[in-house]
């Protein structure tokens, strides 16, 4: 095989059950032409040391397992290229995450936060399966169709400045989802989330750098969807002085 | 929940209890959840799932879901459409059912979230589909799974009663008694194992693409469930067929969605000829929306004839879309776009995309009653890793998705009727059970002894499995199949691994997934060697046509130490006789 067939591979380590600290280890991997940064992980794993553990599964880019940093950057690995790289390629954890082993990152902090936003079709009354599907306009769709496209995948948290400062930040894609369902057409929970998102350490705890929605594989612009929170948890709040508030729009 | 142990490392094993405990988190598992927790007020579900639920594949699902929504169809028109697809062997009892409760389950996904693509007029948009007869496909674009999933999952946070235990690899069924008595799962993070208890519990753990070498199924989808229950006694079903998605992207195996030919794409040779049209491969007029099994076997005699294209990945022939229009392929197929562009390097607005056929879903699997019940009391499966005999020898697509809600509803409620007749056991001899379970894995961990491989018996294992049960099939490979899953299964207990760290051992997880794919390797080789006819996706080229005299039933395999026991099921017919299954 010819030398540019191969590439340098710097690897973070990390086994709590023998190391205090994470360390590197490289390891050179004869790559092919059309290979992504997961395939050369995988072929580590299977041929040259199986203790090495990642996360991945669908390798289309939808699961959302496989977010690392590599050259310091967030990146779905299954997504990213290995030809877009240089002959040594760092791969490493997730910024901002609590480190499980090597490239496993704890998850659990993302779950609670997603759950705190109540993620799901708040309604007054629930509608019965009998009554058939809700009238929704293609345009009521496209308000909050760009928002449902969130595979939690942890790129934007760990590009997120202030989830690095303030880690109980709620963060990118838990606001992104909770939104997504105030601007569905068949929700009534608006009030409940707004006052959710006017709560310490949500929406208006964001800088809006903006580094979430570049980091964002699936184009979902989470620094959009917190920007609307906001001006919607203002006006929610001012409103409830004027007018007794209801449930949804 | 209450806990009854402190937590342990390997060998001692804490002991959970809940009421139902629900092996899986995609589509059929947290659709069994939610059913449980709303048919009772009190019941407490465990969902154990080796991956965060939201991982699950049925995230990868691409084209939508099948329920009647439309004046010009009906319950009749999706229940023949079914059967036929089935080639017959589906059960006409579950297919009524089925196509029954479809439009309910749509409809309550619409309730929870699922962002359906709309009409003009608000009402939820359908597409063609292959062997439908008419627009009866639900979709969101071509992420549906994805939707449907992330709209369950959510759904399901507002439940406490659905207690998650996420990364726990469930590696034995407990069963004493004569009935079902719970789990014995590996927590992947913290190296514990434990033991959760529950009076009744549903499988749903999806499917075991895997076990090929070329599948558009994900890294997880190891054949779990089939092997946990087929360990216990519980018989595989209809193993032997396997389907070919039409169109996969060489090299990966990535999955392009029907909904492409749905949406109006051509499949194209080298020839530029649309051959689905212009020769008989029995599509009749339905041409591109042909069922699936016959169009993989159309692309295979395509390449066979030279009429195929060469890559560095294989040969291959063309998904034409260019004719679409990029509004229709950027709003109807964003995905496959994105897809397309990101793993093959072709944007299909103006290029056809290059596809092969690549093993996509399991028609059998563990053998279910129409409730989702096996033969162990309080044991139930539900979705790709069930054989409910939806799907009989071929499934349309988009009816999977669909299933997983019907019957993973129907187990969830059934599940929670008999937890509340049946009692919990001697916790004694469930805790020593347990127990035994964590010695064996602790043994597994990091076990030096032995000089195979992992990666190396995996890569023989789809080697074998696609050179005898590929697209077509014949005696002679199929047996010399047979001989080699047997061998491999000699050698697996020769296994030697590496990491002995108890925190996140992925090999460990591997190994075990391992023994798993090399038991539905095997009931699927043994039933496929036997059946001596074509039908569905079991296409002999020695036996080419279909053989109801002998053949019209099921296959059932039973597990035994000395190898597998095949059997016969009977099929339930109903309003339709078998008939040639011509297009």
């Amino acid at each position: 095989m010819s030398d540019q067939d191969r590439k340098k591979f710097v690897i973070t380590r990390f086994d709590p059950d023998r190391d205090d600290e994470p360390r590197k280890q490289t390891y050179e991997v004869p790559v092919e032409p059309y290979w992504k940064v997961l395939d050369a992980l995988n072929f580590i794993k299977d041929e040259i040391d199986p203790t090495l553990s990642h996360r991945w599964s669908c390798r289309m880019a939808v699961c959302g397992s496989c977010g690392m940093l590599v050259n310091g950057k967030p990146s779905l690995t299954c997504k990213d290229a290995l030809s877009d790289y240089g002959d040594t390629i760092e791969v490493e954890p997730l910024s901002n995450f609590p480190v499980i082993r090597d490239l496993v990152i704890d998850l659990d902090g993302f779950m609670e936060k997603l759950h705190g936003v109540r993620p799901w079709i708040i309604r007054a009354k629930q509608r019965a399966a009998e009554e058939g599907t809700y009238r929704q306009s293609p345009e009521e769709l496209e308000q909050f169709r760009q928002f449902s496209m969130c595979i939690n995948c942890m790129l934007c948290y760990a590009a997120c400045p202030v989830v690095a400062n303030e880690p109980a930040f709620i963060g990118p894609a838990a606001i992104a989802l909770g939104h997504r369902y105030n601007l569905d057409s068949r929700d009534e929970g608006n009030a409940e989330r707004n006052g959710i998102f006017r709560g310490e350490g949500t929406v208006f705890s964001c800088s809006y750098a903006n580094e979430c929605s570049e980091v964002c594989p699936k184009h979902v612009d989470p620094a959009a969807a917190v920007n609307q929170a906001k001006i919607n948890a203002v006006i929610d709040w001012a409103a409830s002085f004027v007018v007794p508030r209801g449930g949804g729009e | 929940m209450q806990r009854l142990a402190a937590r342990t490392r390997y060998g001692l094993s804490e002991v959970i209890r809940h009421d139902v405990v629900i092996v899986g988190g995609g589509a059929a598992g947290l659709r069994a959840a939610i059913a449980a927790v709303e048919a009772s007020p009190n019941i407490s579900v465990a969902m154990v799932s080796k991956v965060y639920p939201m991982r699950s594949h049925t995230v990868s699902a691409e084209g939508g879901a099948a329920a009647v929504a439309r004046e010009d169809d009906s319950f009749e028109m999706h229940g023949y459409d079914t059967v036929k697809g089935s080639d017959f062997l589906g059960d006409q009892d579950v297919i009524q059912y089925f196509v029954e409760e479809a439009p309910k389950e749509l409809t309550l996904m619409d309730h929870w979230g699922c962002p359906w693509s709309r009409n003009e007029d608000g009402s939820v948009a359908t597409r063609a589909f292959g062997g439908m007869s008419t627009k009866r496909t639900w979709y969101a674009a071509d992420k549906v799974g994805f939707h449907m999933l992330h709209t369950l999952f959510q759904h399901s946070m507002r439940f406490d009663r659905i207690v998650r235990y996420d990364e726990q690899f469930v590696t034995k069924l407990l069963v004493d008694g004569g009935a079902i008595r719970g789990v014995v799962a590996l927590d992947v993070r913290e190296g514990v194992v434990r033991t959760i208890l529950g009076r009744a519990v549903i499988l749903a753990t999806g499917g075991a693409g895997k076990i090929f070498p070329f599948t558009t199924n994900g890294n997880i989808k190891t054949g779990d469930g089939m092997s946990l229950a087929y360990r216990e006694g519980v018989a595989l079903k209809d193993m032997e067929f396997v389907q070919y998605h039409p169109t996969g992207l060489p090299g990966t195996g990535i999955l392009i969605t029907e909904a492409t030919r749905g949406e109006g794409g051509y499949v194209v040779n080298s020839d530029g000829e649309r051959f689905l049209v212009t020769r008989d491969y029995g599509v009749g007029t339905k041409a591109e929306l042909g069922p699936r099994d016959m169009i993989s076997r159309a692309i295979v005699m395509e390449i066979e004839a030279g009429r195929g294209f060469k890559g560095p990945y294989g040969e291959y022939v063309h998904l034409d879309l260019t004719h679409l229009g990029e509004q229709k392929i950027s709003t109807r197929l964003p995905m496959v776009r994105e897809l397309a562009k990101t793993y093959i390097g072709v944007d299909p607005v103006v290029q056809p995309i290059p596809i092969r056929p690549v093993v996509h879903y399991m028609m059998g699997g563990v053998d279910t009653d129409i409730d989702g019940a096996t033969v162990i009391p309080g044991l139930y499966a539900a979705g790709e890793v069930a054989c409910v005999s939806l799907n009989g020898a071929n499934r349309l697509g988009s009816n999977s998705l669909t299933e997983c809600l019907v019957f993973g509803a129907r187990a969830g409620t059934k599940a929670v009727e008999f937890a509340a007749g049946s009692n919990d056991g001697s916790e004694a001899v469930l805790r020593r059970m347990g127990e035994e379970e964590a010695a064996r894995i602790e043994a597994l961990r990091g076990k030096k002894k032995g000089g195979e491989k992992l990666a190396r018996i995996r890569r023989e294992l789809n080697q074998t499995m696609e050179s005898g049960c590929g697209v077509y099939r014949e005696q002679a490979s199929m047996d010399e199949t047979v001989r080699s899953v047997a061998r491999l299964k000699g050698r697996y207990a020769d296994l030697a691994l590496e990491d002995t760290s108890s925190v996140f051992n992925t090999e460990l997880v591997v190994a075990l997934e391992l023994g798993n794919m090399l038991d539905v390797a095997e009931a699927l080789a043994v039933s496929a060697a036997h059946r001596k006819e074509s039908r569905g996706a079991h296409t002999r080229k020695d036996f080419q046509t279909r053989d109801d005299q002998n053949y019209l039933y099921h296959t059932i395999c039973h597990f035994d130490p000395a190898g597998p026991r095949l059997g016969k099921k009977a099929v339930t017919l109903g309003t339709w006789e078998p008939e040639e299954r011509k297009y």
